[in-house]
């Protein structure tokens, strides 16, 4: 494993990368603030062409928000997106839109429309976005749905459905125009460990087959170690390791073997470690 | 200095939720009148069934009690009538207070009740559960695929919904008027018809298009506004009814005032 850089070499503010053609995503110096508060301080990485990256972090670690931001539901106070080598965040609603044509996205509840059938959820983007004829539009739901092992649930309501199935629908819908980059927020959560097993297989299978780039955010440590090639891990809005899968595991970096190795955060029990809680700075790990 | 603090957040809360208001209507006034000459697609099926579930849906209930305020409106007009020997004067009492101000009102109290709460209710449901976010990722507008559809309905809807009301309330007036006070349908109908004037009729259904338009803004507004969690969308759905009334009653205000400055003499 290579040695990982010091801290202040993955405050991109700090270095900024150069962007790299071949990545599908590339985000250099992002900021984003909510009100006055910033919760990402100057976010640095890249997820090459056909890999599938896992964010990982904590709770309130910023990975929601970074993830919101890669998609286009917040703006960036400061910083760059770029994705296919089409910049992203600092261009207006139109641009926006027509590049989210090559996203999809799997949200943790599914998000499926509630008052749609699951057909007409994964026919929506395809109606609204192509001239492509109903009869066309109904085979293509059918093969998406196919894809994810829902063959024969068009009509069926989303509150029909088992939790495993909504994901699935809901990651049918985000195939249904053939995205470039994919992106999940929580896959696996909430979910029986046999489903989220079938989740992370149905993401290795498009990986392999359609050969996306894919984004995961997860706190669920063996579903991101199955399926990454890249992982990132975010604290208090700082990226604090970016290796690959392997790298991650024999990590020596104090927060990434905290999370990793699933050790509670010390007891705030003094003055001075409450003054760290506040400011930020990682705190001794509790041995 | 903290009175006038308080008054000063307050106006420019209060300026900023019209600003809100005026930011959606806009906008579902491009997606139903701009956009499609511009090559973007309106739903115009969901505009249908929006207007049915607005309008035809709600005629039961709007005529019932449109019928009954009529009558009411008949027994109050009657019981200071009377006193002057003009019971035939019923009929005009009525016309004019349905045509001009109760029929409006009283329809868009209705569906104040039956849609504004609705359009909430749907949105903020839609926000809680990510829908919304989900639609922005598709590249879908959620102004023009949720409030457009709805805002064509209200705008359609809700002065047909009147003129009906009209009718029904001019019904329950002369039922009043047949049991006690010596009408018959003809001749209740011949002093309705001449007490009437086209301007009563159409400032009155004029009123009711603002009153959509307003219903639907506040309505979609605050769905938009719902926080996270499902007893945010109670809140929103409360909210939207209470700010209704009030808009309602303020756009009527104006709207009445114009008209009365406006009117032949």
């Amino acid at each position: 494993m290579s040695p990982l850089p010091p801290k202040k070499d993955y405050i991109g503010a700090m270095t900024p990368m150069p962007v790299k053609a071949s990545c599908a995503i590339s985000v250099r110096n992002l900021r984003v603030k909510y009100g006055e508060r910033e919760i990402l301080h100057g976010v640095n990485f890249d997820v090459p062409a056909g890999e599938t990256m896992v964010i990982l972090g904590g709770s309130g670690s910023g990975k929601s928000t970074l993830l919101r931001t890669l998609v286009g539901l917040e703006r960036p106070s400061s910083g760059e997106i770029y994705i296919m080598g089409k910049e992203f965040a600092n261009i207006s609603e139109d641009e926006r839109d027509e590049l989210r044509k090559g996203i999809g996205m799997s949200f943790q509840s599914g998000a499926l429309f509630g008052s749609m059938t699951v057909g007409e959820n994964v026919a929506l983007p395809l109606q609204e976005h192509t001239d492509l004829d109903p009869s066309t539009i109904e085979i293509m739901v059918r093969l998406k749905l196919d894809q994810v092992g829902l063959s024969g649930f068009e009509n069926y309501m989303p509150a029909q459905l088992s939790g495993g199935m909504k994901k699935r629908a809901a990651i049918a819908r985000a195939l249904s125009m053939d995205p470039q980059v994919l992106f999940f927020d929580e896959p696996s959560a909430g979910l029986d460990p046999i489903i989220a097993a079938g989740i992370d297989e149905l993401i290795l299978k498009l990986k392999r087959a359609f050969k996306m780039s894919i984004v995961v955010v997860t706190h669920e440590l063996a579903s991101a170690f199955l399926i990454a090639d890249r992982m990132i891990v975010l604290d208090k809005g700082v990226i604090v390791a970016d290796a690959t899968t392997d790298e991650m595991k024999n990590s020596t970096q104090p927060r990434v073997r905290q999370f990793l190795d699933r050790v509670p955060e010390p007891e705030v029990t003094g003055e001075i470690d409450y003054l760290q809680m506040l400011t930020g700075d990682i705190p001794p790990i509790r041995q | 200095m903290a009175f006038t603090d308080s008054i000063g957040a307050a106006t420019i809360d209060g300026l900023a939720y019209v600003g809100g208001l005026a930011r959606l209507t806009g906008g579902a006034a491009k997606a139903v009148f701009i956009s499609p000459f511009q090559g973007k697609r309106f739903h115009m099926s969901r505009a249908i069934h929006q207007a049915m579930a607005v309008g035809v849906e709600a005629l039961p209930i709007t005529s019932l009690i449109s019928f009954f305020i009529g009558a009411i409106l008949a027994v109050n007009a009657a019981y200071e009538l009377r006193k002057f020997g003009a019971l035939h004067l019923v009929a005009s009492a009525v016309a004019v207070s349905m045509t001009r101000e109760l029929g409006p009102l009283m329809t868009a109290v209705v569906v104040i009740g039956r849609s504004g709460s609705s359009f909430a209710a749907e949105i903020g449901t839609m926000k809680v559960n990510e829908e919304i976010d989900a639609m922005e990722t598709m590249a879908l507008e959620p102004i023009s695929f949720l409030v457009a559809p709805k805002f064509l309905a209200m705008i359609l809807m809700v002065p047909c919904l009147t003129a009906w009301a009209d009718f029904m309330g001019v019904l329950g007036g002369g039922a009043f008027g047949l049991a006690a006070a010596s009408f018959t349908w003809g001749s209740y109908i011949q002093a309705t018809l001449e007490a009437l004037i086209a301007h009563d009729i159409l400032t009155g259904l004029l009123k009711a298009m603002f009153f959509g338009l307003v219903i639907t803004a506040v309505g979609c507004q605050e769905g938009f506004s719902t926080g996270l969690g499902s007893e945010q969308v109670g809140r929103s759905t409360t909210s939207a009814v209470v700010k209704s009334i009030f808009a309602v009653v303020m756009v009527d205000l104006v709207s009445t005032t114009i008209f009365y400055l406006t009117a032949p003499r």
